[in-house]
């Protein structure tokens, strides 16, 4: 008993330092005036209006958003029949293959970065709103690519034989009972891959940072010359964003079992 | 299900596109980037073709000596405590009941897409004197006035284990939930306290994990490019960070490339012998 407890508390403790950060700017985040001061001075919700009133604010959160849903959507566009592929033929270069759409998240970022702003650079594309879309889709169709591996693998392969013991072909297996059913995964891991992409800056800075400006860019660079309140109200923004994304995840799907974990124990 | 060998292009059809834009936009800057790496350097300009290994050269230098020296150090030292911490979190974690283990997920998840520049911003503003810690502390009367502790090195580990933290747990999510609820138990019916259980029995089973953990969050916290440059001074700035620098500010990309490269195969070697403990953990 005595032992829950102190687990318990062990988990409250790292539960805690990871918070604390993010109570601070949210407690900044609602401060009056516009120096950093914690506890805030009074009570005032205008920065998260300024982040919408102001036209360079705005305009970065409509970079973020459009990189984001389009990134994901064409990351999505790779993963699926990729995963697809490997799953369903027998081909000896499958496993380079996942590991080619896996590298590009396992290495430091800077070093993704810096290959695609040569690329970019040499194409005469450096700096342009496509680049960075692709740029972040080709970075994050790990995502969307180990989900829906998932989702493939949980399929009773008995079902498959069934539908094609009566007479339906490939085609009508992947519309009837391979789409329907990785449908969730597909859906995650484009949420995955949109959270993240919100939240990046290495591979936006480095391919068009200058011109292109996206929310974490703009917020380094204020952080050059200060602060202002706006910065922490897009960070309360972004915390509030990825819990209700992983929160619906958590609600439809099987975020345990998405997570890595074995037979998740139902309770 | 059998799975057939692909045949003729209508079956090869489908992974046509994705590999294509694999090998495009993937394989491509790669190259490109290995081939910048023996260019020459033009002064005040960009960079001419050319096959030199002066970039490689300049690795020979007792600055960068030592700013891989501190990488290395800082990232180490970031995933030895993230590990300590995170692997009895993570095993607490796994024994709760369904539902507070989907809560605490959804948090870690959250906290692991911050982003660098958040993180960053939010504990120099945690540090700093005017809205930081150290006023609560002034407040309790531990301190007599608030200090800035940001930017320096404590900051920067901080940062960086802040970093390390969810990633650690999603690492260690996977093997410790699969764990044989058996063996822990066992241990217990023997009459060992559930902390000689954890030590003497959970640790040792997972010991090649541990060990694969280590190394894959010392590689993320080693690709970290911000936190120093927010929480750190000049002099605490690591390899990531200089690879930006010279690639953005003193457009030097043939010597940014090259340490890229340097920081690859570094990366790779050490991913290579995780993905090999790993699969000796399998056979076994």
């Amino acid at each position: 008993m005595m032992s829950r407890c102190l687990g318990n508390a062990f988990i409250a403790v790292v539960v805690a330092f990871l918070a604390a950060p993010l109570v601070v700017v949210a407690g900044v985040s609602v401060n009056e005036k516009r120096q950093l001061a914690f506890p805030p001075e009074g009570l005032s919700l205008r920065w998260y209006g300024e982040l919408l009133a102001a036209g360079d604010w705005l305009n970065a959160l409509y970079n973020s958003l459009l990189v984001a849903t389009t990134s994901g959507v064409l990351a999505l566009s790779m993963a699926l029949p990729l995963a697809y592929f490997i799953w369903r033929y027998r081909v000896r270069y499958a496993r380079a293959l996942f590991t080619l759409g896996i590298a590009p998240f396992m290495l430091p970022p800077v070093i993704t970065a810096l290959g695609l702003l040569s690329f970019w650079v040499t194409i005469g594309m450096y700096g342009k709103l496509p680049a960075t879309i692709v740029s972040h889709a080709i970075f994050f169709v790990t995502l969307p690519l180990v989900t829906i591996s998932l989702g493939l693998e949980s399929i009773d392969s008995e079902v498959i034989e069934a539908a094609q013991s009566m007479g339906a072909d490939s085609r009508s297996v992947f519309t009837t009972i391979v789409l329907p059913m990785v449908r969730p995964y597909m859906i995650s891991g484009y949420a995955f891959a949109f959270v993240l992409s919100l939240n990046e800056y290495i591979i936006a800075y480095m391919v068009a940072g200058f011109t292109v400006e996206t929310l974490p860019i703009k917020i380094f660079n204020s952080l050059r010359y200060g602060y202002t309140p706006v910065m922490a109200s897009v960070a309360v923004l972004f915390v509030f964003i990825a819990i209700a994304v992983f929160g619906l995840i958590a609600r439809f799907g099987n975020l345990p079992k998405l997570l890595g974990a074995w037979a998740p124990r139902d309770a | 299900m059998t799975r057939p060998v692909p045949r003729g292009l209508g079956q090869h059809l489908v992974v046509i596109y994705p590999a294509l834009m694999l090998g495009v936009f993937f394989i491509v800057p790669f190259a490109i980037m290995l081939a910048v790496s023996f260019f020459h350097r033009v002064q005040g300009g960009f960079y001419e073709p050319g096959f030199e290994l002066d970039n490689y050269a300049r690795f020979f230098s007792a600055f960068f000596a030592r700013v891989l020296g501190f990488s290395v150090l800082v990232a180490g030292l970031a995933a030895l405590v993230s590990v300590i911490v995170c692997f009895p979190f993570t095993y607490l974690v796994t024994r709760l009941g369904r539902r507070w283990q989907v809560v605490l997920l959804v948090y870690i998840l959250a906290v692991l897409s911050l982003s660098e520049v958040i993180i960053g911003f939010s504990w120099s503003t945690l540090l700093s004197r005017t809205a930081g810690i150290s006023n609560l502390l002034v407040w309790l009367g531990l301190m007599d006035a608030p200090a800035a502790w940001s930017p320096g090195l404590t900051a920067l580990l901080l940062g960086l284990c802040y970093l390390g933290f969810p990633y650690t747990v999603l690492i260690l999510y996977p093997p410790l939930s699969r764990l044989d609820p058996q063996l822990p138990e066992a241990a217990r019916m023997l009459g060992a306290s559930p902390l000689r259980t954890f030590f003497t029995v959970v640790v040792p089973a997972m010991r090649s994990t541990i060990l694969g953990a280590l190394i894959m969050v010392f590689v993320f916290t080693l690709g970290a490019y911000l936190l120093p440059q927010v929480l750190g001074r000049p002099q605490h700035w690591t390899l990531s960070v200089l690879i930006t620098d010279q690639a953005i500010f003193q457009s030097n990309l043939p010597f940014a490339a090259a340490m890229a490269i340097f920081l690859m195969l570094v990366s790779l070697a050490l991913v290579g012998l995780t993905m090999m403990l790993g699969s000796r953990e399998a056979l076994r």
